[in-house]
């Protein structure tokens, strides 16, 4: 703001006491910011310096050896995780976007901000509430844990995230456009799929990914849903293992083997899910529209 | 891509020319009406009814999760009723169950954890938006949002292997020595424990904070700043009296969010807080969230009451969750006006 520089420049003198205060809180807020960065730095820094040694082939292919035997690997809390992500995404994204698309082209009204207001709210219900949730409706009628019932929990968690995206990123595509469609005399349904829809894609991509790394690190509501196995599981019917909790198990052991690969296996998830952010700032700085 | 996009429909659409060159006679004509039904009006309804169900499947969701919780705590409810949470023994094995040591550890830890986190966050959410140099601005705001992206397990780990010992070493007996006449400093300074888990919170909704309080700063007109500087104010008084006074709703919009958050954190807390149902005045002793006897104890408890006590201490977070969510929506949206921008929790 160089305006606002000339007006400084132009209003001197000015009390030593003000000029002072000014200066402090500058320097404040300067100390905050990096108050703030400190502790990013810091986990970074040692995600990389214990993870990075101790991922090797054999972490990426071969299951948990037993205590005190050392080597083994997480690759079948890797995949477990994939399809319980996977699970969660076929229930929760077309879930999401629906009630995106009904927000955006029909929500218009009174009902349409309870709805809104219901996305929001849900959003912020504790993880671990919707583990219980999820535990109530589909374990006790499978009567064990399973990795459907994980991927019920995360799809869960996705669904008000795309909601609220999808609305934004439809809002976004020109009243014009949708016009010009019913125009040639093309139905409402079908504009709103292949004009309005289509013309937001990347937007509505940026949402779903974002819901997917918010959901692809929760612990909570893994643990009494996908309840995690020592084994090769791909029953989605039976208890699997997934990434977050197998480096929770491994943190609050005794070993420092399992330490190790607990670093390990945060390094992997980290390098995921931030993997999938920066793909979205990519996707959001060439898509068309998204740049809200 | 636009132009397939824009073909796309007329393969399938009404095609008015077409019609209208036929040769009807009165039942073609009625046929070609109910062509156009069908391609039209059916579709659209049903169309507007399976995106109308999705949205009630919001709300259907929330109902639901209320629906299930109470459903399941109804045991415990009629058991201990409202003493379930004035009471503070919680012991499993003679099925008697009161909930006040995860109640207090929850409601301590989480103030802990705002009061680290709000200046921070505001004096972020200032210098981002106010103070630095225009390039500056987006790869700083991607760090802090960073922040938000990491998992809480991941937090929970760096706290147990590196924020517990720097506590133990030099933070805690630095508190214990300097303020420890206060009584909220003293003990054993082991590391684990509340005032552990409040900082680790506090770390995680320092993201959350900020952006939000740097929306609604960003809502504030460039005038209203600029009319500050021309009364003679200088940088920070323009702040404070131009921009911060003017986002006061939304900020607290912002901070009771980052409560809701607090609140419901389960991992990272779970990992250090120490979990052992007692309240002490000492900030260096253990303590237990709802969140976190949740989280160790679900899936072990034995006995129908034990998981509905358990269940409930859920609803009863559900419902703390709920009202602040509430509360902190209405605010945010009193000052951007119910704009859907992006969701930040």
């Amino acid at each position: 703001m160089p305006d606002t520089r000339r007006a400084q420049i132009a209003l001197e003198p000015m009390s030593l006491r003000r000029r002072l205060t000014d200066h402090v809180m500058t320097g404040l807020a300067v100390g905050t910011v990096i108050l703030v960065l400190l502790p990013l730095i810091a986990i970074f820094g040692y995600l990389v310096y214990r993870g990075i040694g101790s991922i090797n082939w054999a972490f990426l292919t071969q299951t948990p050896k037993p205590v005190g035997e050392s080597g083994g690997g997480m690759a079948n809390a890797i995949v477990g995780s994939c399809v319980i992500l996977g699970i969660a995404s076929i229930i929760g994204v077309p879930f999401g976007i629906g009630a995106g698309i009904y927000l955006a082209e029909y929500g218009r009204n009174t009902f349409g901000n309870v709805i809104r207001f219901t996305a929001d709210v849900l959003n912020g219900v504790p993880s671990i509430v919707i583990g219980i949730v999820a535990y109530a409706i589909v374990v006790l009628y499978q009567r064990h844990f399973s990795a459907f019932a994980g991927g019920v929990a995360l799809a869960i968690m996705m669904v008000p995230t795309i909601t609220r995206t999808t609305e934004e990123m439809l809002l976004l595509v020109p009243r014009a456009l949708r016009e010009a469609s019913y125009g040639l005399g093309v139905p409402r349904w079908r504009t709103t799929l292949s004009i309005t829809l289509r013309t937001a894609t990347s937007g509505v991509i940026t949402g779903v990914m974002l819901a997917f790394a918010r959901v692809a690190g929760e612990t909570a509501p893994l643990l009494f849903t996908a309840f995690g196995n020592q084994f090769w599981n791909l029953n989605t019917a039976q208890p699997t293992a997934a990434l977050p909790l197998q480096i929770f198990t491994y943190a609050i052991s005794p070993y420092d083997e399992w330490h190790r690969q607990a670093w390990a296996g945060a390094l992997v998830l980290i390098i995921l899910i931030v993997g999938a952010v920066a793909a979205v700032r990519i996707a959001v700085r060439h898509g068309t529209f998204g740049a809200a | 891509m636009a132009n397939r996009a824009f073909q796309q429909p007329n393969m399938s659409g009404p095609q008015p020319l077409e019609v209208a060159n036929l040769k009807v006679s009165p039942r073609q004509g009625e046929a070609a009406r109910w062509l156009r039904r069908s391609t039209g009006e059916l579709p659209d309804q049903f169309f507007k009814f399976l995106m109308l169900a999705c949205g009630i499947g919001v709300l259907g969701l929330l109902v639901l999760i209320f629906y299930e919780l109470l459903l399941r705590s109804d045991l415990s409810w009629h058991a201990f009723g409202l003493r379930f949470f004035t009471q503070s023994e919680w012991d499993p094995v003679n099925e008697h169950f009161g909930a006040l040591p995860f109640i207090y550890g929850t409601i301590v830890s989480s103030i802990l954890a705002l009061i680290i986190a709000v200046p921070l966050s505001v004096g972020v959410a200032v210098f981002t938006t106010e103070m630095c140099p225009r390039a500056l601005r987006g790869p700083l705001s991607f760090f802090v949002e960073l922040l938000a992206a990491i998992p809480s397990v991941i937090y929970g780990l760096w706290a147990i292997f590196v924020l517990v010992p720097i506590m133990s070493r030099y933070i805690e007996p630095f508190l214990g020595k300097t303020l420890g006449w206060t009584g909220l400093f003293e003990g054993a300074p082991y590391g684990i424990g509340m005032l552990s888990a409040g900082i680790i919170l506090a770390i995680m909704i320092v993201p959350i904070i900020s952006s939000i309080t740097r929306e609604v700063m960003m809502v504030v007109p460039q005038h209203q700043r600029e009319a500050v500087l021309a009364l003679g104010a200088t940088r920070w008084e323009m702040i404070r009296i131009g921009v911060l006074r003017n986002a006061r709703a939304g900020m607290a919009g912002g901070i009771i969010l980052g409560l809701g958050r607090a609140l419901g954190e389960t991992m990272a807390v779970t990992m250090v807080i120490g979990n052992r149902p007692e309240i002490a005045k000492s900030l260096f002793a253990p303590g237990y969230t709802m969140a976190s006897v949740l989280a160790n104890e679900f899936s072990e408890a034995t006995g129908n009451v034990y998981l509905s006590a358990l269940v409930e201490i859920g609803l009863a977070l559900f419902l703390v969750t709920i009202v602040v969510n509430a509360l902190a929506r209405l605010l945010v949206w009193s000052v951007t006006r119910g704009l859907p921008r992006s969701s930040h929790a």
